[in-house]
């Protein structure tokens, strides 16, 4: 167990310094200067000659990584934004928290949803339910998160009016110049945001779930369990969902993992300043340094989770083992 | 001997969107207590379908029974699934073909005793417990106790088909269903296995309904045998008369593509042709375009099930004249030189 998390995590940092090294490319494919980018729209020469200095730009490329991975390590830091000289952890962990609350609270929509949909379908094939449930799919998957985000937000934000059209509000000690805050107002304004984020994996999973558990119901050892004399309850929870449900727990992991790093149509229809539209602006205005952590920031995430998801994968199936 | 199991015309009908399967069509034989009743075809002839039923496994959705399967009196077909739960486990018992995959991957196979027993008996789970690993010592768990916490995935096959006999056993069963029990093993690990399981019949008097394709298997364990073929019964004696007077022509078949040490022959004997589809069988008799002995009538009408003129115990289901018979079934034994019990 131990020698297999410090093998996962040697490979981790193999993984992240590929990432960063990818990313930092990045300034140099891209079509533009970045000194001159770092200066703004009316960069003066000295401007650019001093911004060259200052970024290392005058050095060999493998240098100015080496220094960039240096800074990233030793100082942990992403440096500063060039549009608005922010620090760029400082913004990261400010946006952070927004997609997490999308992300987390979508996760469990979609679980709520997806659980039990899943398994009756799954008890009940070609029942009006599995057949709903089958049509639902279908949609969930087919039609684009923006024009789910969209309608949604024209119809019951705009149209009904039954909920928030967008912004997002602090879960606790909101900013002072606020103009809402706590959990309440943190929640309302989520609804939907999580229901459009939500509606894609839930479809997802209601598919996976019900492939899932018809399988297993047909499992040998289900038919022991059943020869015993269980009851059907008994069956189903200790025999079937609890071998059903494995692979569900990994994908989970990996979705949420991946999902953390920004949820990039959700967060720019709802204007919510997550990562993904934090992604997005310093992508539209060039902010070189900004879009490196992000994608440093998300890179991390899927890290993390994935080492999460193995870790606990060995104490939930004793056939794995982490040696 | 008290009769402790009598199948009565049993049918067992599966709705597919191709048709309707009848899977057992017509099966009846008795058990008495104690008793091992082997029951002998190829894969697909309804043995396994036979014993699901009367265990009431079978998909209430797609499958269909009528007949009578009256356990101790009691009709298995008729019971309610409250009372079918307490009789599975706790009265009757069952073991499957293949141990690698009928024992649950992420439970202890202690737990999985442990709940066989807490299902039927009013007992402490310590108490449980300690039955559970008496019943792997019995079976031959070394270090039982401690192996007790193990996962299904530690163990070889033949040790998880004696962990299958030890959770089918502890509740003491008066009947044991055996489906193919060796079928998934290695030839010496089977042999082990059946003598296992033979020496714990001694033990317990646990009646047994062994499924096999293997008339080996059947002539070493079995008191009664029903050879099956295409869902219904070809030939139904006890093991000594099915061996020295074969009656049915499958029975011929299946004895002649036994291998044997002494005899000098290139290539087994083998039944020409395959089962038929239990979609749409052959008109008459199911045997017959596999028949090396058909004639007319055979293609126009169903044999009964009928006791042979010299014995009653002996029940058979052909056309042929019984001189025929009782000549190839002569025939038959004379190629086939080997010891029978």
């Amino acid at each position: 167990m131990f020698r297999y998390l410090i093998r996962r995590l040697l490979w981790a940092v193999v993984l992240f310094v590929a990432v960063t090294m990818v990313t930092y490319m990045i300034f140099f494919v891209i079509p533009a200067n970045p000194a001159r980018l770092a200066c703004g729209q009316r960069a003066t020469e000295e401007c650019v000659r001093n911004a060259e200095a200052r970024l290392g730009l005058d050095r060999p490329i493998p240098v100015q990584y080496a220094k960039f991975l240096q800074r990233l390590v030793i100082d942990r830091s992403l440096g500063q934004s060039f549009t608005n000289r922010q620090d760029i952890n400082k913004t990261i962990l400010d946006a952070a928290p927004v997609t997490a609350s999308l992300v987390i609270g979508g996760a469990i929509l979609w679980m709520l949803v997806a659980l039990p949909i899943g398994i009756l379908s799954a008890l009940r094939p070609r029942s009006l339910l599995d057949r709903a449930a089958t049509v639902f799919v279908l949609f969930g998957i087919s039609l684009p998160v923006v024009w789910i985000g969209l309608v949604l937000q024209y119809v019951v934000g705009y149209r009904l009016a039954w909920t928030p059209n967008a912004g997002y509000c602090d879960f606790i000690d909101p900013a002072e110049f606020a103009t809402c805050g706590g959990p309440v107002d943190w929640a309302y304004h989520l609804i939907l945001p999580w229901i459009t984020f939500a509606l894609l994996f839930c479809a997802i999973y209601v598919r996976m779930i019900r492939a899932n558990v018809m399988d297993t119901l047909g499992e040998d050892y289900v038919r022991t369990a059943r020869a015993k004399g269980a009851p059907e309850p008994q069956v189903m929870r200790s025999h079937v969902l609890r071998n059903a449900l494995l692979p569900v727990v990994t994908m989970l992991g990996m979705d949420i993992g991946i999902a953390l790093g920004g949820a990039i149509f959700t967060e720019a229809i709802f204007g919510l300043p997550g990562l993904g539209r934090l992604a997005v602006q310093s992508l539209n205005t060039f902010d070189l340094p900004m879009i490196q952590g992000t994608v440093v920031f998300a890179t991390l995430c899927i890290i993390v989770f994935n080492i999460v998801v193995d870790v606990a994968y060995a104490f939930i199936d004793p056939r794995i083992r982490l040696d | 001997m008290a009769t402790l199991l009598e199948v009565e015309d049993l049918r067992t009908y599966f709705t597919t969107d191709d048709g309707i399967v009848k899977a057992v069509d017509g099966v009846s034989f008795t058990l008495k207590e104690g008793k091992t009743l082997g029951i002998v075809g190829e894969s697909g002839s309804g043995k396994s379908v036979t014993c699901l039923t009367i265990m009431g496994l079978n998909s209430k959705k797609s499958a269909t029974s009528k007949g009578r399967a009256l356990f101790r009196g009691e009709d298995l077909l008729q019971a309610s699934n409250q009372r079918l739960r307490e009789i599975r486990g706790n009265d009757i018992a069952m073991i499957f073909q293949d141990p690698m995959t009928s024992l649950n991957p992420v439970h202890r196979i202690g737990d999985q005793i442990v709940e066989g027993i807490l299902l039927h008996r009013d007992v402490s789970k310590k108490e449980a417990r300690r039955r559970a690993i008496d019943a792997l010592k019995e079976v031959g768990i070394p270090r039982a106790d401690r192996r007790a916490d193990d996962y299904p995935h530690q163990f070889s096959g033949g040790m998880r088909q004696r962990v299958m006999i030890a959770m089918a056993l502890v509740n003491e069963p008066s009947l044991l269903i055996a489906d193919e029990p060796t079928t998934a093993l290695d030839v010496t690990t089977q042999a082990q296995i059946l003598e296992l399981m033979h020496s714990l019949q001694r033990d317990y008097g646990t009646a047994i309904v062994m499924i096999t394709h293997d008339l080996g298997v059947v002539a070493e364990i079995a008191d009664d045998v029903v050879v099956m073929y295409a869902a219904r019964i070809a030939e139904r004696a006890p093991v000594g008369k099915l061996f020295e007077e074969p009656l049915h022509p499958y029975t011929w078949g299946l004895l002649g593509s036994l291998p044997r040490l002494e005899a000098d022959i290139d290539r087994l004997v083998q039944i020409p042709g395959t089962p038929p589809s239990l979609l749409s069988p052959p008109r008459g008799c199911r045997f017959n375009p596999r028949c090396p002995y058909v004639f007319d009538r055979c293609k126009e009408e169903m044999p009964e099930l009928v006791a042979s003129p010299r014995d009653s115990e002996h029940l058979q289901s052909c056309f042929l004249d019984d001189v025929t018979k009782q000549r190839e079934a002569e025939r038959t034994l004379a190629s086939f030189a080997t010891e029978v019990p």
